[in-house]
């Protein structure tokens, strides 16, 4: 019996991680034999940004049960932070790989301190008024992202919220970030090889995390949090680490965007509420609780938008009728009905058919 | 230690101008199956709420097993020895059969977040042994062939039961059991009953059993307090406490 149980769980995130490299691989090999468009192979990164971003995300929504609408302002701190330590580290650490690797952790950690910095004041509010309070959150870290000025001489740093010429360089100065100009020329060490080991690492983590004692923990305050504390678990430290390690990834995955471009700003929709937003409805359109539901929903969704644009005006009217058809697929009664005597004809049809799990 | 396992002074709590619970002293010996009984909106759940941590009293004391847990967090009470169950169930819904009794092994598995990110042999051999254990207690509420159903998919009386299991799986000192037998058919709360019997003599438990039907405490408990809108109504030995003119004016006046 319990043979049986550790082996379909692992199963199940067996089967997502082979999804994961099969998928990444047959990129490579398209890509390798010039086949991808350009405009494909400029998805290739972001899409590993965005599976981290509603992998991590799924963290806080599905398995702690909590609404976080700030999910971007993470990532925003984690690209910025990032991006500074490489523009500044450009000339010492001339090996690219390993300044890479130390920007994504700082891009990683700053978002976690962030994370427990928000989450301590935020943890008391539930529902609505957490979502209200992260939405605010991320608000705030674009705004000041936008007009944050920062330069560096042989005096060390200067932080000016105003005018770039307030930082008062010496001659040697280099401005770093310039307001809403943000941050240019930061070095373009993003590729699709790390990309794809980032969205693995999130997955192992994850994955793992929610298999454990801790993530039991963490799913029974989701479902009923009187009854969690009433069995000795301790729900405001559980909740902050699902705030935390979920803003890490997430500050991982802006690190990877940072350095997809030559420039990085936090004006547009990059960094507010409606890119919280979109990789909410990732999230909810892929199941909630369901990593690789989230994996799926994130690749098709993303997508989507640029193979509609032939529609040209139509394009997002057609995006927001899939969502909608998305959502009664995966939501309603009569739908989850019809799967199941669906999943139960091709099971007597086929023999042993894998059952799907519904959290993993 | 004491010899007593609960010993409660004098404790009170009131809702704005309701005093819901008032002046209640009770003293559960160790080893005991104990009884809370009186009519609906007696104040009994009160008094598990304030046990366990759910409410903080306005006044009173409670001692476990010689150890003052008065106002502690519910946590705290927890790790002190004290787990229950809720007149309106609350499992965790959404997990298995199975992992709501290992949540309630949460605080005896010894490994930490990072070995089980890690997948370190720690968490394999902690994980194996608290299944073993999780199985063993599901067994006992003949449960383990739902092991891996989700709990919300348990009929009514199974729901009830796992309660039970997973608040034995944090391997308490006492355990309070709130309407264990709501909304069970004669059969199935014959059976829970007797049950209940062999979980305080296997596990050597004591158990604080609220119930609000006054015959069914009467088969198992040994001794009753009978609240009656907040105030302790009589107090003893179950068949002394039963005939007491007191109480019965009090459940036929419901
Ligand atoms: N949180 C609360 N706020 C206000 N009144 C409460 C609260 N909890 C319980 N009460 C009141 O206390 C009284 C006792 O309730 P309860 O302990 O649930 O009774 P029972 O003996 O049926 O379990 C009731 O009148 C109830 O309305
Ligand atoms: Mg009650």
């Amino acid at each position: 019996m319990k043979k049986l149980n550790i082996s379909k769980t692992s199963r199940s995130n067996f089967i997502t991680y082979g999804m994961v490299i099969v998928l990444a691989a047959l990129m490579m090999i398209l890509d390798g034999a010039g086949v991808l468009s350009s405009s494909m192979r400029g998805f290739l990164v972001p899409m590993c940004i965005y599976i981290i971003m509603a992998v991590s995300l799924n963290l806080v929504v599905g398995i702690l049960g909590e609404l976080s609408l700030g999910h971007a302002g993470f990532m925003c701190i984690g690209a910025y932070t990032s991006a500074v330590f490489s523009k500044c580290m450009v000339d010492t650490i001339t090996f690219a790989p390993l300044r890479f690797t130390i920007a994504i952790l700082i891009g990683a950690a700053c978002a976690a301190v962030f994370g427990v910095l928000i989450g301590i004041p935020v943890l008391r509010l539930k529902g609505d008024y957490l979502a209200i309070v992260t939405l605010a959150f991320g608000e705030i870290i674009k705004n000041i992202c936008n007009v944050i000025n920062l330069g560096v001489d042989s005096a060390g740093m200067h932080i000016s919220f105003d005018k770039a010429s307030d930082l008062n360089l010496a001659e040697d100065g280099q401005i770093i970030i310039k307001g809403s100009q943000g941050i240019s020329g930061t070095p373009k060490d993003s590729t699709f090889l790390v990309g794809v080991i980032l969205v693995m690492i999130t997955l192992v983590v994850i994955l793992n995390l929610i298999n454990s004692r801790t993530g039991r923990a963490i799913m029974s305050i989701r479902d009923n949090r009187i009854a969690a504390q009433s069995i000795g678990i301790d729900v405001t430290k559980y909740k902050l680490m699902v705030f935390t390690i979920s803003a890490a990834f997430a500050g991982a995955a802006g690190a990877l965007y940072a350095h997809n471009y030559a420039t990085l700003t936090a004006t547009g929709d990059k960094f507010n509420y409606n890119a919280s937003i979109m990789i909410l409805v990732y999230v909810v359109l892929g199941g909630i609780g369901n990593i690789r539901g989230s994996i799926i929903a994130t690749i098709i969704l993303y997508i989507l938008p640029e193979k509609l644009r032939f529609l040209k005006d139509y394009r997002m009217l057609v995006y927001a009728i899939v969502l909608i058809l998305v959502m009664l697929y995966n939501w309603s009664p009569k739908m989850q009905e019809y799967r199941e005597v669906l999943r139960l004809k091709l099971k007597a049809k086929f023999g042993k058919l894998n059952k799907e799990e519904s959290i993993t | 230690m004491s010899e007593n396992m609960l010993e409660v002074t004098n404790l009170c709590i009131s809702f704005g101008g309701l005093r819901a619970v008032d002046g209640l002293n009770m003293k559960i010996r160790k080893g005991q199956l104990y009884g809370l009984i009186g009519p609906n909106g007696a104040g009994k759940t009160t008094v598990f709420n304030m046990l366990t941590g759910v409410y903080k009293p306005t006044s009173g004391k409670i001692m476990l097993d010689g150890e003052n847990i008065t106002g502690k967090p519910s946590i705290a009470i927890n790790r002190a020895g004290i787990a229950r169950t809720f007149q309106n169930i609350r499992l965790f819904k959404n997990m298995s059969v199975l992992d709501n009794v290992k949540a309630g092994l949460h605080n005896h598995m010894k490994y930490t977040t990072i070995e089980g990110i890690l997948r370190l042999p720690r968490y394999f051999k902690e994980e194996k042994r608290a299944t073993e254990k999780a199985m063993e207690l599901l067994k006992v509420f003949e449960l383990d062939g739902e092991a891996q159903q989700l709990a919300a998919n348990l009929p009514y009386g199974k729901q009830r039961k796992l309660e039970i299991a997973r608040a034995l799986a944090t391997d308490p000192k006492l355990l309070l059991l709130d309407e264990p037998a709501a909304g069970m058919n004669p059969n199935e709360t014959e059976e829970l009953m007797q049950t209940i019997h062999f979980v305080r003599d296997s596990f050597k438990m004591t158990i604080l059993l609220i119930e609000h039907d006054m015959k069914l405490v009467s088969g198992i408990c040994e001794e009753l307090t009978v609240l009656n809108f907040g105030q302790e109504l009589a107090q003893g030995e179950t068949s002394a406490v039963l005939n007491d003119p007191k109480v019965i004016t009090a459940y036929l006046g419901e």
